[in-house]
C-alpha cells in the first residue's frame, strides 16, 4: 500500500510569540519551526501501515527552512522518499490554500493509495491542508482518524468523536485521512539511524513556480490575548488557603 | 438561502450538539446584523422530530434520505453542495469538530468560496462581517473579514452562550430532497461504544478535574475522597487518561467531553486550549497549581498555588466540619 | 600395575578430562563474542591480582563470609600440594613430593589452615542454613552447600588420614609439625591399627574420589571462578568507572541485542560471578522492589550463553530439532531478561564497586539499552525526554532560548563567556537551569561565586545537556551530538577550568568528552574540571571566600553517586562542610556505601512502575534516624529527590534538605546580619527556607 504524508512545519509554541509591529501579524524573524505534531503522527501511522502491507512511503514537505533534518528522521523511521518544495516566500508563511494548492501541484504523479496527514495543524486559520487537498484532488476525505485497516483492497478509519465514541467508516478507492493520533505513539528513532540516514539518504528537490490560488484568506491583524480576567489568588500557607476555599465554596451555595 | 445566514445543524445519534447552540445563539446576532434570515440546515434521516430545538433559526432547511441516518462523510459533503449549488448563503457555520471540519473545506472548494477556521466571535462593521479566531495553541488571536459574497467559517465554542442559541419556537420547515447518492464513496460502517458502566461527567455539577500535577495514581485518591465531600465525581486532563489513570469517559476536552457543572476544580492542570474547550462554561471554577502563570488562571474565578496534595486532604477535612 | 593405580589413572582420565571439555567448551562459547582489549598497564594489573585476590579484600567488605572466604581461598592454594600427592600416591605408591609434602613449617601451615578450612566451612553452611541472607535469593542454593559440603570432607578425611597415619607413625614428618591432624588421629587411637588402617584407606579414597568430582563439577556452575577469577582480575577495567565504552556499532546494530553482541571479554566476567549476591545488596533498584537483580542479571547473561552457544555449535542434522529452534529464537531481552530489569538500573555503580570479583554490571546494561532503543523498545516517558534533548537539548520541554531565563532575577550581569574570556566557565546543567524549585540554589550558587571574588561567566543559550544520562540511557549517538555541540561552543571560548553544580554533569566533562582536535585528547586532561564542592573547599582553605558566620549546627551529608563512588571526591565536600561549622553526622551508608537516590540512569525520565519503598524514601529514613534535622547534598537530582521523599515519606516535621551551597552561601554572605544561625529546624522553617 503506498502512502504519501504531508507535512506542514508550524511554529513551535514553546517559544513565546511576538507580533511584528510593522505588520500587525505574527513575527515570523526569530520563529523557531517545527514538524506539526499530527503530522508527525501521520508520518507513524503511514509506516506501521508499511510494516503491515509493504509498499512505499513519501513524504512531502514545504521548504520554510531549516527542514532537512526532520526530512531525514522520517527517512530512518521508514520513509522510502522524500520530498522537499522549493518555491518563493515559503519561509513567510503561507496560508493553507495555498499551501494545498502547491502540494497538488507536488504530488503530480506519485502513485498512492492513501494520503495521510495530520487533521489539523496549530496555526490552521483557513481550513485544514488534507481537507482542502483532498477537494483539490477530487477525493474524499476523512478527518479524526485514529486507527486505519487495509484489508482486501479496502480502508477502513476509525474516527474518533468526543466522549471515547469511535466510528468505522469505510472508504473507496484513494483518499485522504486526516489524522488525529497514530495506533501508537510517533516512535523515537535514535540519533545514529538519524545521521546514517543523512549520509546515505537523498532528499528530493522539487521547485514549484506560481500557483494560483482563489480565495485566500487575509488576516487583517492578530494580537496576544490578553490575560484579561485573571483569577483572584488566594494566599496563605496550606491550611489558610485550604479554610478559605471551603468557606467560599460554602458562600457560593455550590454544595448540596 | 441566497444571503443568509446558514448554521450546520450537527447531530450524533439523535442528539442536537450543543456547538449547534452556540453557532445559532452566533447566527442570530449576525443575521440581525446583516438584516438577513437565520437558516438551519439538517441533514440525516427521521430528523424532522429535532426541529422544535432548532427555534433560534427562522427556518429549517430539512434533507433527509436513508443513507443520510449516521454522518458519512462524502454523502454529506454531496448533499451540502447540491444544495449550496441551488442557494449561497452568506455565511456558511460549521462546528469546529470531527464533523464540521470534514464537511467545510470541501464545501470551500467546489463552491469556490474562501473559508477561516477555528472562529470564536464574530463582528459587524461597516457592513462587513470581521471573525475573530484563536490559534497557535491559544496564544495569538487572528482578525479578519470574512469576504463576500459567501464564506465558510468552523466555529469553536466559548464565543457565545449555547443557551442564546435555545430558543422555544417552532421554525418554518422546508424539505429539500437528497441529491444522488450512488457516487458516494465513503460509507458508515458502525459505532464503537465508549466503555460502560462509567458515570457520565456530563450530567455532573460538581466536578474534581486532575491534571499531570497530580504525578501519580496513588494520589488520585485525595482527589476521589475531595469529589466525594463535595458530592461530585473526578474527572481528568488529557495526560492522566493518556497515563491510564482514569478512563477515557472521564476526559474533559476536545476528544473528551465538554462539561457545564456548577463547580469545576481544575488540580494540577495547566489550562491548556485542548483542554479548556472541555470546560468553556463552568459557573465557578478554581484553579490549582504551582506555576503561577498557568493559563488556567486566566479562566478559573479563583486560584492559589499551593501544593495540590497537600490542599486537597485539608479541604476535605474542612468542608466535613 | 595394580588395580587401585589403575582405579586412580581412569578416575583421573575421566575427571581430568571431563573437566578439559567442559573449559574447552566454554572457551568455544567466548569466541562468539567481539573482540576485546587491547590490555595494557601490565604491572598494574598484576598488582590488582595480588591485592584483590591474594588479599580478598573486596570480600572482606562484608567481615563475615568474607574472612571465611578468605579462609578458603587460601587453603585452597596452600593445601594443592596435599591433593598433588594424594593424585601421584595414587598412581605411585611410595612417592613423597619432594619439599612440599617433608617441609615441617609448610606442613604447619597446611594443618592449621585445613582446620580454620573447616570452621569457615562450617560457618558458610550456618549462614546459608540459618541466617539466610537476602542476598543469596536467587542463587543457586543446591550447589553452594554442596560445595561447601565437598570441601569439608576434603579437610575432614585430609585430617583423618593425616590423623592415623601419624598414630600408626607413616607420616612424613614429626607430630609437632601437625598438631590439628594429630588431636583428630587421637580421636581414633582406641581403634586397632588394623581399622585405623582402613578408615585411612578409605579417607583416602573418599578424598581422592570426592576432588575428582569437584574437578568435573567446577566448569559448570558458580565455581567456575576458581578457574576465571585470577584471569578475570587481571584483565578488569582499569579506566575511570566513569567512563563508559562507546557503542560497538556493525551492520546497523548498535549494542547488545544478541549475546554474541557482547564482547569475549564481557562473558568472561559472567563466567567468573559466584553469585554472592553482595551486588544485590547494594542495588537500589532491587532494594526498592524493581525487577532488578544485578546478581540474577549476570546469571542470566551466563545461562543464556551457555545455552545459546550451544545451539548455536549443534551440527545441523544434529537432529535440529523444535527445541533448538526455539532455543535459538529466545529473545535475549523478552524471554531471557525482562525489559523492565534491564530500564530499572539507575547507573549507580554500587554493584560494581562491590563486586570481589570485578564483574562489570552497567555496562551489560547500557549495551543492553542500546539495542533496545535502536529496535525502539523504551518506555512513552523516556521518549518524551529524548525528543526533548535532541530538539531543545534539555530534558524539560523548554526552549534552548530560556536556560539563562534564571539570571534575570539576579541584581548584576553575569559574564558571557562566548563573548569575554573568564578565569572559570561555569557549566550550570539542565536541572539548575530549568528547575523551577532550584532557581534560589542556583542564585545562592552566584552569590557565593561572587562573595569569593571569582572570574566566572556562563554560555548561555549554548550550553546543553552534558550527556551523562542520555549515554546511560543508551542513546549513544544522542550523547555524541550533545557533547559535540558543547565542545564547539567551549572551544569558542577562552577560560582555564570548568566547575559545575551537578555531578552527573561533572561525570562526563572529566571522563567522556574527547576534543575534536584530531589528537583524541580528552577534555578533563586538557582543563581542569571541578565540581563546586572542590572549587570551594580550594577557595576557602585559600581564604579568598571567608566564612563569616558559623552554622553551629548538626547535619548528616549524602555523597552523590556521581561525585563519590564515581569519582572518589568524599574529602572536599566534607571540608567545606566542618568550614562553615557543621557538625557532620555520618550516614550509616556513607562514601562508595551511599545508596542512590534513585534518579540517575535516566530513571527520573522513566515511568516509576511499582515500587515497594523509593531508594530516596529509604534513604530519608536512613537519615531521620540520626536525629540530626538536615541532610546535606550536592547533586540538584539529590535535591529534588530528597525534598519529595521528605513529602511522601511525612518527615516535614524531622529533616529539611539542604544543598551544601546553600548553606555556604548563608556562611558567607555579606549582606546579612553576622549572627550565628541555626540551619536545622521544625516544620516552620521548613517552609521557609525549602525552595519551591
Amino acid at each position: 500500500m503506498d502512502i504519501v504524508v504531508l507535512i506542514k512545519f508550524v511554529p513551535d509554541l514553546v517559544e513565546d510569540l511576538e507580533i511584528d509591529t510593522a505588520t500587525g501579524l505574527l513575527d515570523r524573524n526569530f520563529l523557531r519551526l517545527m514538524p506539526n505534531e499530527l503530522d508527525e503522527h501521520a508520518l507513524e501511522q503511514a509506516i506501521i501501515l508499511k510494516e503491515r502491507h509493504g509498499g512505499r512511503v513519501t513524504v512531502l514537505a514545504l521548504d520554510t527552512g531549516d527542514v532537512d533534518e526532520a526530512l531525514y528522521t522520517a527517512v530512518a523511521k521508514g520513509a522510502d522518499r522524500v520530498i522537499k518544495i522549493l518555491g518563493d516566500g515559503f519561509d513567510r508563511g503561507l496560508g493553507n490554500r495555498r499551501i494545498a494548492a502547491i502540494l497538488r501541484r507536488a504530488v503530480g504523479d506519485v502513485r498512492f493509495d492513501l494520503i495521510l496527514t495530520g487533521t489539523q495543524a496549530v496555526d490552521d486559520l483557513d481550513g485544514f491542508v488534507g481537507a482542502l487537498l483532498a477537494a483539490d484532488l477530487g477525493l474524499p476525505y476523512v478527518g479524526y482518524v485514529t486507527q486505519v485497516v487495509a484489508a482486501d483492497g479496502r480502508v477502513v478509519a476509525r474516527k474518533e468523536y468526543p466522549g471515547g465514541l469511535n466510528a468505522e467508516i469505510e472508504v473507496n478507492g484513494p483518499a485522504v485521512l486526516g489524522i488525529q493520533a497514530a495506533e501508537r505513539a510517533p516512535r523515537y528513532v535514535v540519533t545514529s539511524k538519524v545521521m546514517e540516514a543523512m549520509k546515505s539518504a537523498k532528499i528530493e528537490e522539487l521547485t514549484v513556480d506560481e500557483v494560483s490560488v482563489e480565495n485566500e484568506l487575509a488576516v487583517s491583524s492578530m494580537a496576544l490575548p490578553e490575560s484579561g480576567t485573571h483569577a483572584e489568588m488566594i494566599e496563605g500557607n496550606v491550611q489558610q488557603v485550604a479554610q478559605k476555599l471551603a468557606v467560599l465554596l460554602k458562600e457560593r451555595g455550590v454544595l448540596a | 438561502m441566497c444571503g443568509e445566514v446558514c448554521v450546520f445543524v450537527e447531530v450524533l445519534r439523535g442528539e442536537v450538539k450543543d456547538i449547534t447552540y452556540t453557532m445559532l445563539a452566533a447566527g442570530r446576532q449576525l443575521a440581525a446584523g446583516l438584516k438577513t434570515k437565520l437558516t438551519a440546515l439538517l441533514i440525516g434521516r427521521d430528523v424532522q422530530k429535532l426541529v422544535a430545538q432548532l427555534g433560534a433559526a427562522d427556518r429549517v432547511v430539512c434533507v433527509e434520505h436513508a443513507d443520510l441516518a449516521e454522518f458519512n462523510p462524502d454523502a454529506y459533503l454531496h448533499v451540502l453542495i447540491a444544495v449550496f449549488e441551488q442557494h449561497a448563503p452568506r455565511l456558511v457555520m460549521f462546528g469546529h469538530t470531527a464533523t464540521g471540519t470534514d464537511l467545510a473545506c470541501g464545501v470551500a472548494h467546489r463552491l469556490h468560496w474562501p473559508v477561516a477556521t477555528a472562529c470564536r466571535t464574530f463582528s459587524l462593521g461597516n457592513g462587513t462581517v470581521q471573525c475573530s479566531s484563536l490559534t497557535c495553541g491559544g496564544k495569538l488571536i487572528a482578525n479578519g473579514p470574512l469576504p463576500e459574497p459567501s464564506c465558510v467559517v468552523t466555529v469553536m465554542p466559548g464565543g457565545y452562550k449555547a443557551k442564546d442559541g435555545q430558543v422555544h419556537k417552532t421554525p418554518a420547515v422546508e424539505t429539500v430532497s437528497a441529491p444522488g447518492l450512488d457516487q458516494v464513496r465513503t460509507r458508515f460502517k458502525q459505532y464503537l461504544e465508549p466503555p460502560v458502566g462509567d458515570v457520565d461527567i456530563t450530567k455532573q455539577r460538581i466536578l474534581v478535574s486532575v491534571g499531570r500535577g497530580i504525578q501519580n495514581k496513588d494520589n488520585l485518591a485525595l482527589a476521589e475522597k475531595l469529589a466525594a465531600a463535595l458530592g461530585g465525581v473526578v474527572s481528568g486532563s488529557r495526560p492522566v487518561i493518556d497515563q491510564a489513570w482514569l478512563p477515557t469517559t472521564r476526559l474533559v476536552g476536545k476528544s473528551g467531553k465538554q462539561v457545564k457543572p456548577k463547580l469545576y476544580l481544575a488540580i494540577g492542570i495547566s489550562g491548556a486550549p485542548e483542554h479548556l474547550e472541555g470546560v468553556p462554561e463552568a459557573e465557578l471554577m478554581l484553579a490549582i497549581n504551582t506555576d503561577p502563570k498557568a493559563p488556567i488562571f486566566d479562566v478559573a474565578q479563583y486560584g492559589a498555588t499551593c501544593n495540590a496534595l497537600e490542599l486537597m486532604p485539608l479541604l476535605t477535612e474542612n468542608l466535613k466540619k | 600395575m595394580s588395580l587401585s593405580t589403575v582405579v586412580v589413572l581412569l578416575g583421573l582420565v575421566a575427571s581430568v578430562g571431563l573437566f578439559g571439555y567442559r573449559c574447552w567448551q566454554r572457551v568455544q562459547h567466548l569466541r562468539l563474542g567481539r573482540p576485546a582489549g587491547p590490555f595494557g598497564r601490565w604491572s598494574e594489573r598484576i598488582q590488582g591480582v595480588l591485592v584483590f585476590v591474594g588479599g580478598q579484600t573486596r570480600l572482606l567488605r562484608v567481615p563475615g563470609t568474607g574472612i571465611a572466604h578468605l579462609f578458603i581461598f587460601w587453603g585452597f592454594v596452600l593445601l594443592l600440594p596435599t591433593i598433588l600427592q594424594a593424585i601421584i600416591e595414587g598412581l605411585f605408591p611410595d612417592f613423597v613430593l619432594p619439599f612440599f609434602a617433608t617441609f615441617g613449617p609448610l606442613l604447619l601451615v597446611q594443618d592449621i589452615i585445613a582446620l580454620a578450612v573447616t570452621v569457615a566451612v562450617l560457618y558458610g553452611l550456618y549462614v546459608r542454613a540459618v541466617v539466610r541472607p537476602e542476598r543469596y535469593k536467587g542463587s543457586h542454593e543446591f550447589e553452594g552447600n554442596l560445595v561447601l559440603c565437598f570441601i569439608f570432607t576434603i579437610m575432614a578425611t585430609l585430617l583423618c588420614h593425616t590423623g592415623i597415619r601419624q598414630n600408626l607413625g607413616e607420616a612424613h614428618v614429626a607430630a609437632a609439625w601437625q598438631p590439628v591432624a594429630a588431636v583428630v588421629g587421637s580421636l581414633l587411637r582406641g581403634l586397632s591399627p588394623e581399622t585405623q588402617k582402613a578408615v585411612s584407606e578409605v579417607c583416602w579414597w573418599v578424598h581422592l574420589g570426592v576432588v575428582l568430582v569437584f574437578l568435573t563439577l567446577l566448569p559448570l556452575g558458580k565455581h567456575f571462578h576458581v578457574v576465571t577469577s585470577v584471569v578475570n582480575v587481571l584483565l578488569r577495567n582499569l579506566e575511570p568507572p566513569g567512563r563508559l565504552r562507546p557503542a560497538l556499532r556493525d551492520a546497523g546494530a548498535e549494542g547488545a541485542e544478541r549475546i554474541e553482541q557482547f564482547s569475549w571479554r564481557q562473558m568472561l566476567d559472567w563466567y567468573s560471578c559466584s553469585e554472592c549476591g553482595r551486588c544485590q545488596d547494594v542495588c537500589p533498584a532491587y532494594g526498592s522492589g524493581a525487577p532488578l537483580s544485578p546478581k540474577l542479571l549476570i546469571m542470566g547473561l551466563r545461562a543464556h550463553l551457555l545455552e545459546r552457544g550451544q545451539a548455536l555449535r549443534a551440527r545441523p542434522g544434529d537432529g535440529r530439532s523444535a527445541s533448538l529452534e526455539a532455543t535459538l529464537s529466545k529473545r535475549l531481552v523478552g524471554d531471557v531478561l525482562s525489559e523492565e530489569s534491564v530500564w530499572a538500573c539507575t547507573t549507580c555503580n554500587a554493584c560494581d564497586r562491590e563486586c570481589p570479583l570485578f564483574v562489570e554490571h552497567v555496562q551489560p546494561i547500557v549495551d543492553l539499552r542500546r539495542g533496545l532503543l535502536l529496535q525502539q523498545r523504551g518506555d512513552k516517558t523516556l521518549a518524551t525526554a529524548l525528543e526533548s534533548l535532541r530538539r531543545y537539548g534539555n530534558s524539560f520541554g523548554k526552549s534552548d532560548k530560556q536556560r539563562a531565563k534564571w539570571t534575570t532575577g539576579l541584581d548584576f550581569k553575569i559574564k558571557d563567556v562566548r563573548k569575554q574570556p573568564a578565569q572559570t566557565l561555569w557549566f550550570v546543567g539542565d536541572y539548575a537551569s530549568y528547575s523551577p524549585a532550584l532557581t534560589q540554589v542556583t542564585q545562592a550558587t552566584t552569590r557565593v561565586f561572587q562573595t569569593a571574588g571569582l572570574d566566572f561567566g556562563l554560555l548561555f543559550d549554548a550550553e546543553r545537556n552534558a550527556g551523562n544520562d542520555v549515554r546511560r540511557v543508551g542513546e549513544e549517538g544522542l550523547f555524541e551530538l550533545l557533547a559535540q555541540k558543547n565542545i564547539t561552543a567551549f572551544q569558542k571560548c577562552q577560560f582555564e577550568r570548568i566547575v559545575t553544580t551537578d555531578p552527573h554533569t561533572y561525570n562526563t566533562l572529566k571522563n567522556e568528552y574527547v576534543l575534536t582536535n584530531g589528537r583524541s585528547q580528552s577534555l578533563g586532561a586538557k582543563v581542569p574540571i571541578l565540581h563546586y564542592t572542590e572549587l570551594l573547599d580550594e577557595l576557602i582553605r585559600g581564604g579568598r571566600l571567608k566564612v563569616l558566620r558559623k552554622l553551629d549546627s548538626a547535619v548528616t551529608y549524602h555523597d552523590p553517586c556521581y561525585l563519590g563512588r564515581y569519582n572518589e571526591v568524599y574529602e572536599a565536600p566534607r571540608r567545606v562542610l566542618r568550614a562553615v561549622g557543621c557538625r557532620l553526622v555520618e550516614m550509616p551508608r556513607n562514601r562508595d556505601r551511599a545508596l542512590c537516590c534513585g534518579a540517575g540512569g535516566g530513571r527520573i525520565w522513566m515511568d516509576e512502575g511499582k515500587v515497594k519503598e523509593r531508594p530516596a524514601e529509604s534513604r530519608i529514613r536512613e537519615a531521620a534516624a540520626l536525629g540530626v534535622g538536615c541532610l546535606v547534598v550536592a547533586c540538584p537530582k539529590d535535591l529534588t529527590m530528597y525534598r519529595d521523599a521528605v513529602k511522601t515519606a511525612g518527615l516535614e516535621s524531622r529533616i529539611v534538605v539542604r544543598d551544601l551551597i546553600e548553606l555556604v552561601d548563608e556562611a558567607t554572605r555579606a549582606d546579612v546580619e553576622p549572627t550565628a544561625t541555626a540551619i536545622a529546624t521544625t516544620g516552620a522553617m521548613a517552609s521557609s527556607s525549602s525552595a519551591g
